[in-house]
């Protein structure tokens, strides 16, 4: 089916599954609990969790099958951004073209960058696209002000020309819209106490998500990335065969970087605005974390990562003392402050140091990322099973 | 009538503080790379420290008494409360005030110790684990280290800039040109930025005495050179190695804690100058130590020359945006494609 394997075709109808019926399973908590706060089921957050997802799909391709670390990915989510925005007030409010343009402009400027980038390989590339990024983001802040409205951010207004759409009379801005489906649309379906959400937003990113993972899961298993894998494996060992793997490593940057742009398209589709800060250097670092954190090279690695960080983001930073109090409040009162006072620096603002701790950990101790670490454990159980069922007392082998 | 000659040396003059800075992290990034083959994403973060180094000898120096004087009273009609520095109370008037506004240089010694043992734990303690793990890992482990120091100043500092100035006597700036034989006002040149690259030259100078002239750093090039050999002959290396891991760290802090005065530190100014300092040790060359000093010098004068109005009036005058923002890094991408190893780079450095 499909024309995906078994195995694939499992690991695709789990993502489907998960994605379809995101609207229950984040939220498992009913309305006015105690543990209502760690529900994500919103649409603001659910988007999020997509649209990143789309990103780190795209940067697993290059990253995971490559071999290349590429630490200015970021650039190309902006570039999208801004082309999305463009065409929300210069064509009109539906996101079609908007998302159809941001590919084309990000895929362009992959283009152009992986041509100049991709003469080197190793930390040279890393550091080349480094630069870029910083580069993009320093002309998206200064020079280039006329076309993306520098620190304020490119944002729509009443008075854009959006030459397609009928003219606005209401005074108010113009919404998203798919053909007169309003992105920010949310039915919401309350069952005892529960409140499940569901957005338009969220399904038709949802939905490009779920193209795009298929594509990714074809590129895996097509004779393509089995090249690809070969660049990662022994680049020198394919160009001694007298093969040219530039083109194969340009390929994947550009198709990388279109997924970039289609995440940016999107996010600028789920809310009309841009901003250079979309492309900064830490923007680069979190699609790199959120694809090593689930897993580089495997497929369903990036999406895990990037609903794993932004969910613990979004936990964490509304995690403030009231909050930490109440849940210490059965301590005695010095106990309680002790608690309050080791955690502190490590929620609310202080995500990000947990965020930097978290990726030296991944890094250091498990390098595989979440699936691999799944998989480990996994086979270690099996293993424990038949011990069991055989009787015979056996020390599992190192690895 | 400024003359064409002026402008230029101002111009050059104005590049060679932020080409210092530049050159020293960029030296500090090489000597760590050359030597122990780690791309260390927390250099910049060194850096960043070593400012915060200077900024917390200026607290500590402040940390004063409260006396209430009962016949003075402040705007509020309150007895007046006198602050006086306990540096004040120990060594007299006089010599307390000098001290608290020597703190920037007095801060370098400060910091050499607090440095170098920052070096010798990061190695030790994580750096050490990478030698052998993918290039990829190496630059991922570093990069979530800098973050969390970058957090860790942040939570204790806060994130506003916290000004530390120089001392009196280097505040303001003085007629440079006229020392060369210039007309009065031509160039004028601040103080302290005569003060931080004449500093970063000697410890340039220093650094290169230190692996030119002594045995230490024959043996430590010998390793460079060839490790496994060296090793052989029965010297340890590593030690070495870590050591001069810790006085890579060194010189980033004494970048840090000099640069203070020229802008005030804050908690991301590491990353700022460590995205600029790899591209100028990609131009100098990975691996080469004269090439980064080189690429950084250079580097930091062709930045002060775009942002000359000349030079941006020329720019906007074949409509082009002014290139001020980002002239290091198209630099970068023509020597790159020009000279794929950098300025002065060895063959077979980082070429897998």
């Amino acid at each position: 089916m499909l024309k995906l394997g078994k195995n694939d075709l499992g690991v695709f109808g789990f993502v489907v599954a998960i994605t379809l019926l995101a609207p229950f399973l984040m939220n498992p908590f009913p309305e006015g609990s105690a543990l209502a706060q760690f529900n994500a089921g919103y649409p603001d957050l659910m988007q999020r969790f997509v649209i990143f997802g789309i990103f780190a799909i795209g940067f697993n391709i290059l990253f995971g099958l490559t071999g290349y670390l590429s630490f200015g990915h970021a650039a190309f989510l902006g570039v999208g951004s801004y082309a999305a925005v463009w065409m929300f007030k210069l064509l009109t409010m539906n996101i079609i073209p908007a998302i159809i343009l941001a590919v084309l402009i990000s895929g362009l400027f992959a283009l152009v960058i992986g041509y100049v980038s991709l003469r080197r390989s190793g930390i040279y590339f890393s550091i080349l696209t480094l630069a870029f990024a910083q580069m993009s983001f320093s002309l998206a802040y200064s020079v280039l002000t006329p076309i993306t409205n520098g620190e304020t951010g490119l944002q729509i207004t009443l008075n854009d020309p959006r030459v397609l759409d009928t003219v606005n009379t209401t005074g108010n801005l113009p919404v998203t819209g798919l053909f007169g489906l309003e992105m920010r649309d949310t039915a919401t379906l309350e069952i005892a106490g529960w409140a499940f959400q569901f957005n338009v937003g969220f399904y038709v990113s949802a939905l490009i998500m779920l193209a795009a993972f298929y594509l990714s899961i074809r590129v895996f298993r097509s004779p393509f990335g089995l090249m690809l894998r070969a660049i990662k494996t022994n680049q020198n060992r394919l160009n001694y065969t007298g093969l040219n793997s530039r083109p194969y490593t340009l390929a994947a940057f550009v198709i990388s970087g279109m997924y970039a742009g289609l995440a940016g398209g999107l996010m600028a589709s789920m809310d009309p605005l841009a901003g250079a800060e979309r492309m900064q250097w830490t923007a680069s670092g979190e699609v790199v974390l959120m694809t090593i954190l689930g897993g580089a090279g495997t497929l369903l690695g990036p999406i895990l990562g990037a609903g794993f960080i932004k969910y613990f983001e979004n936990i964490f930073s509304k995690i403030n003392d009231n909050v930490l109090h109440g849940w210490f409040n059965f301590m005695p009162d010095f106990m309680e402050n002790v608690m309050v006072t080791i955690i502190h620096p490590f929620v609310g603002k202080g995500w990000h140091l947990t965020l930097g701790l978290l990726f030296m950990i991944i890094v250091i101790f498990l390098p595989g990322g979440l699936v691999d670490g799944g998989t480990r454990l996994w086979k270690r159980l099996l293993t424990r099973k038949q011990d069991n069922s055989s009787s015979v007392v056996a020390t599992t082998p190192a690895k | 009538m400024v003359s064409m000659m002026d402008a230029i040396l101002l111009q050059i003059l104005n590049g060679l503080d932020k080409g210092s800075a530049y050159a020293l992290i960029a030296l500090g990034l090489t000597l760590i790379f050359g030597t122990l083959g780690v791309v260390n994403f927390a250099h910049g973060a060194l850096f960043m420290i070593g400012a915060f180094c200077a900024v917390t000898l200026q607290k500590i120096l402040n940390i004063s008494t409260i006396t209430i004087d009962p016949e003075k009273t402040d705007f509020l009609g309150k007895p007046l409360q006198v602050k006086t520095p306990l540096v004040e109370t120990w060594f007299g008037e006089v010599a307390g005030n000098a001290i608290i506004n020597w703190n920037v240089p007095i801060a370098i010694f400060f910091s050499i110790p607090i440095m170098l043992a920052i070096g010798f734990i990061m190695e030790r303690g994580l750096i050490r684990h990478f030698y052998k793990r993918p290039h990829a890992d190496q630059i991922l482990v570093t990069f979530g280290l800098a973050i969390v120091l970058q957090e860790i100043i942040k939570a204790f500092y806060g994130a506003n800039p916290i000004p530390t100035p120089a001392p009196d006597v280097f505040r303001g700036s003085f007629d440079f040109g006229v020392m060369i034989g210039f007309a009065k006002n031509a160039i004028i040149y601040p103080y302290w930025r005569l003060v931080y690259f004449t500093f970063s030259t000697a410890v340039i100078c220093a650094v290169f005495a230190f692996l030119q002239f002594t045995t230490f750093g024959m043996v430590v090039r010998a390793g460079m050179a060839d490790r496994e050999t060296v090793g052989l002959l029965g010297i340890n290396i590593d030690r070495r190695f870590t050591i001069m891991f810790g006085v890579a760290a060194a010189v980033a802090g004494l970048a840090g804690v000099m640069y203070t005065p020229i802008n005030s530190p804050n908690y991301h100014m590491g990353m700022d100058f460590l995205v600029l300092s790899f591209v100028v040790v990609v131009v100098g060359g990975m691996g080469s130590l004269g090439g980064a000093v080189l690429a950084g010098f250079l580097l930091g004068i062709l930045e002060s020359f775009a942002s000359m109005n000349e030079v941006k009036g020329f720019f906007e005058a074949i409509f082009l945006p002014s290139i001020d923002q980002i002239i290091i890094y198209l630099i970068a991408i023509i020597v790159l494609l020009a000279r794929p190893r950098g300025l002065l780079g060895r063959k077979g450095v980082m070429e897998e």
